[in-house]
């Protein structure tokens, strides 16, 4: 029996039914249906590009949140995670310099992604103080801050699936529109 | 861990335990061109067939059908070879990527030929989204629909009697794809673009951040993919970071679809399997084993990364985990990634701790049958089956049977070649490259995780699961090669001698269960059989876990660091 042709032809007919009419009709079924979520949920300010809801970025500076460490420091084409172990020296140390700068919980470790965009409510509430005094915040303000993350806050989806956390950048965001970086008091 | 955790641990288990059996009576129907909801796609299986000169009513013996197996996977792989070298002149490549160099090239395609998916690649800086779309997601679908073939090739040998005849290549392939992997996909891929996977023809995208830093977001056709990736247990991703990466898996809802649909189809499969037997209590009672298998590896795994928090201080070990799922939902995904071939990742491995990861491990070595990968679970369950009749057979004195049919000196040969090659090559290849510096300069972590990154790369290669230890460097010619080499004995040194033995099977006549039968659909059975997986598996690879994961647990409860 001859099965040199039908599996080719077979091979062929498979490549055009699972590689470009399923992948193209999905795309046209989202894009119409899902479009904001298929471009890689965007945000803009203007025109402007300034990220994705669900990639996270690196902000270094202390009047901001901060987002959890990343093995490839943000930089979404180079994704992945540091692969240390529980008993690699070398993480222990820089959890180490991490605690001494203040941190605590999921912010003492890199992410499997290294894109993380949360963090969890009770990392962003231990930032509050830096944030407040980085941008002069009055009492009045720091009280808002706080009240921004609990409004901020995305719950176990439907309640119970996944963890309570917040999306930094988004945080940030809101940050910025309540303004005093340089700090209005003084 | 608190009620949540327990709750979604629930939940899992409880929604793949109420549809595995829809689907596996599905998928029966199906294969035994019964009438079924879609039903009305026949007049497309007909054109498929008529086009590529399949004669449907042409039965094929073992050979023919191994003959038929090789050509259509051997095109597969020199096709995506070929795709990979070639792909800076091609089409569909908006960021110019250049070819993939030759060991790669060949590493990938063996690897998604053979439903591994090793990822020595990251796709966001490797692949052209032509070379993901017509070579990995082509793979995806074709070398899961090859499992399934062969698994229906092994229970019409124990169906039928006194014939050659195990089945048409051509026509299991084609409903595979058709009835059950397609349209399952396309579900699955719509359901994750509604959580925010992307799914797009576009270049990447250029964003400036809030610190006016220039972030370069890679995009692509990445749903349509992922989909498939988790139904057909293959889980090379689209991205790098594999489904930790927010646009492979963003919410909590896409996590738990993605890992429902890693163990959906082999579990259904056992039901199919009871159906197409005509005693749905051989499917529950190898489902029952499964399963066992399964939450007992989930509970320790469980156990072990809690208690890591003692190390530091009361702080959950979250590194190498995302916030989004936290640890409960990273050590679920670990056990079925790795209890199925699966081999897509949530969390990295590596950075699990030691007995987490080490359990994983175990999981993959035991030989993917803990569900295991579409068709190749069961059929290397059934392989643990024969083993375990024989042994019996054994203590009692009498020709092992099971479903009727006589388990003799071909069978247990074959199933202890399928069994032992795979087991080899862990062993020899983690051995070698523990002492060979192409091997061992290739580790990232010290101590004894160093070996385990290199025995977690050889279980995962020889056995065809794909997640791994990231930190070891793979992508040299030495890996590529050597891990190469492993994929395609896992899968071809189980497969043939599953074939042969479903012809063999076949030719022998229906015996019926006597005084002196040992009844397989008894809870005895289970346990025995549960044994004979855990003893195998325990005897071939004890001592290379107690130098990498056991060791190393112990030594970080002492405080050690390397």
């Amino acid at each position: 029996m001859n099965t040199l042709l039908p599996g080719v032809l077979l091979f062929f007919v498979m490549t055009l039914l699972t590689g470009i009419l399923y992948p193209w009709s999905i795309t046209a079924i989202s894009k119409a249906a899902f479009s904001d979520k298929a471009n890689g949920s965007l945000l803009y300010q203007g025109n402007l590009v300034i990220g994705s809801e669900l990639i996270g970025q690196n902000f270094t500076a202390l009047g901001y949140f901060s987002s959890r460490p990343s093995a490839s420091n943000y930089s979404p084409v180079e994704t992945g995670a540091t692969n240390l172990c529980v008993t690699s020296g070398e993480l222990k140390k820089v959890i180490m310099e991490r605690k001494l700068k203040g941190f605590a919980n999921e912010m003492l470790f890199s992410s499997g992604s290294g894109l993380d965009p949360h963090i969890s409510p009770s990392s962003a509430h231990d930032q509050i103080t830096r944030i407040a005094n980085q941008r002069n915040f009055s009492e009045n303000q720091a009280i808002q801050l706080s009240q921004m993350i609990v409004d901020a806050i995305e719950k176990r989806q439907w309640n119970f699936l996944g963890e309570p956390r917040v999306n930094v950048l988004k945080l940030n965001l809101a940050l910025d529109a309540m303004g005093n970086l340089k700090g209005r008091n003084d | 861990m608190n009620k949540y955790d327990f709750l979604q641990i629930i939940l899992i288990l409880g929604v793949l335990i109420g549809l595995a059996p829809f689907l596996g009576f599905y998928m029966a129907k199906v294969y035994e061109g019964e009438k079924h909801v879609l039903f009305f796609l026949r007049p497309i299986e007909r054109i498929i067939y008529s086009f590529c000169r399949i004669d449907v009513k042409r039965e094929m013996n073992w050979k023919e059908y191994s003959k038929s197996l090789i050509v259509f996977n051997l095109f597969g792989l020199i096709f995506v070879f070929l795709l990979q070298i070639t792909q800076h002149t091609l089409p569909f490549n908006p960021e110019h990527l250049p070819n993939v160099p030759w060991d790669l090239s060949l590493n990938t395609a063996i690897s998604f030929a053979t439903n591994t998916n090793w990822q020595s690649y990251s796709g966001e800086a490797t692949l052209s989204y032509l070379t993901q779309m017509l070579g990995l997601c082509v793979q995806n679908f074709l070398s899961a629909a090859t499992g399934m073939a062969v698994l229906m090739a092994l229970i019409k040998g124990l169906i039928r009697r006194t014939t050659s005849d195990i089945g048409n290549f051509w026509v299991d392939v084609t409903r595979s794809i058709l009835y059950i992997l397609f349209p399952l996909s396309i579900i699955l891929a719509l359901a994750l673009v509604s959580q925010g996977v992307v799914q797009n023809f576009s270049s990447y995208v250029i964003a400036t951040t809030l610190e006016g830093v220039k972030q370069i977001i890679p995009t692509g056709p990445a749903a349509s993919q992922i989909a498939i990736k988790q139904l057909g247990t293959n889980g090379g991703g689209f991205f790098g970071a594999n489904s930790a990466h927010p646009f492979e898996n963003p919410t909590p809802f896409s996590n738990f679809l993605e890992m429902l649909s890693i163990l959906l189809i082999p579990a259904g499969l056992v039901f199919t399997f009871g159906k197409m037997v005509k005693s749905n209590r051989q499917g529950i009672v190898l489902f029952a084993a499964k399963f066992i298998l399964l939450v007992v590896a989930l509970g320790f795994a469980l156990w072990a990364e809690y208690n890591v928090s003692s190390q530091f201080e009361g702080a959950q070990w979250m590194e190498g985990k995302e916030t989004r799922f936290g640890i409960t939902n990273s050590i679920i995904w670990s056990n079925f990634t790795s209890g199925a071939s699966n081999g897509s990742i949530n969390a990295a491995h590596s950075s699990l701790s030691p007995l987490s990861g080490g359990l994983a491990m175990l999981n993959i070595m035991l030989g993917e049958i803990v569900f295991g990968g579409v068709g190749s679970g069961l059929y290397g369950m059934i392989l643990f089956v024969f083993i375990t009749v024989f042994i019996c057979g054994l203590m009692v004195g009498r020709t092992p049977e099971y479903l009727g049919k006589k388990i003799e000196k071909k069978e247990i040969q074959m199933a202890m070649l399928a069994i032992l090659l795979p087991n080899a090559m862990i062993l020899i290849g983690a051995s070698l490259s523990a002492v060979l510096p192409h091997g061992f300069q290739a580790v990232l972590n010290k101590g004894p995780h160093g070996l385990s990154e290199i025995l977690y790369a050889f279980s995962s290669a020889s056995q065809n699961n794909g997640s791994a230890f990231a930190g070891l460097g793979t992508n040299t010619t030495y890996y590529n090669l050597f891990l190469g080499l492993c994929m395609l004995v896992g899968r071809y040194a189980v497969i043939f001698p599953v074939l042969s033995v479903a012809g063999s099977l076949a030719q022998k006549k229906y015996m019926p269960p006597g005084f002196g039968t040992f009844a397989t659909d008894t809870y005895l059975f289970v346990t025995i059989l549960i044994f004979v997986i855990l003893i195998v598996g325990a005897l071939t690879h004890l001592p290379a876990l107690a130098l990498g994961p056991i060791v190393e647990h112990l030594l970080m409860l002492t405080g050690k660091t390397f």
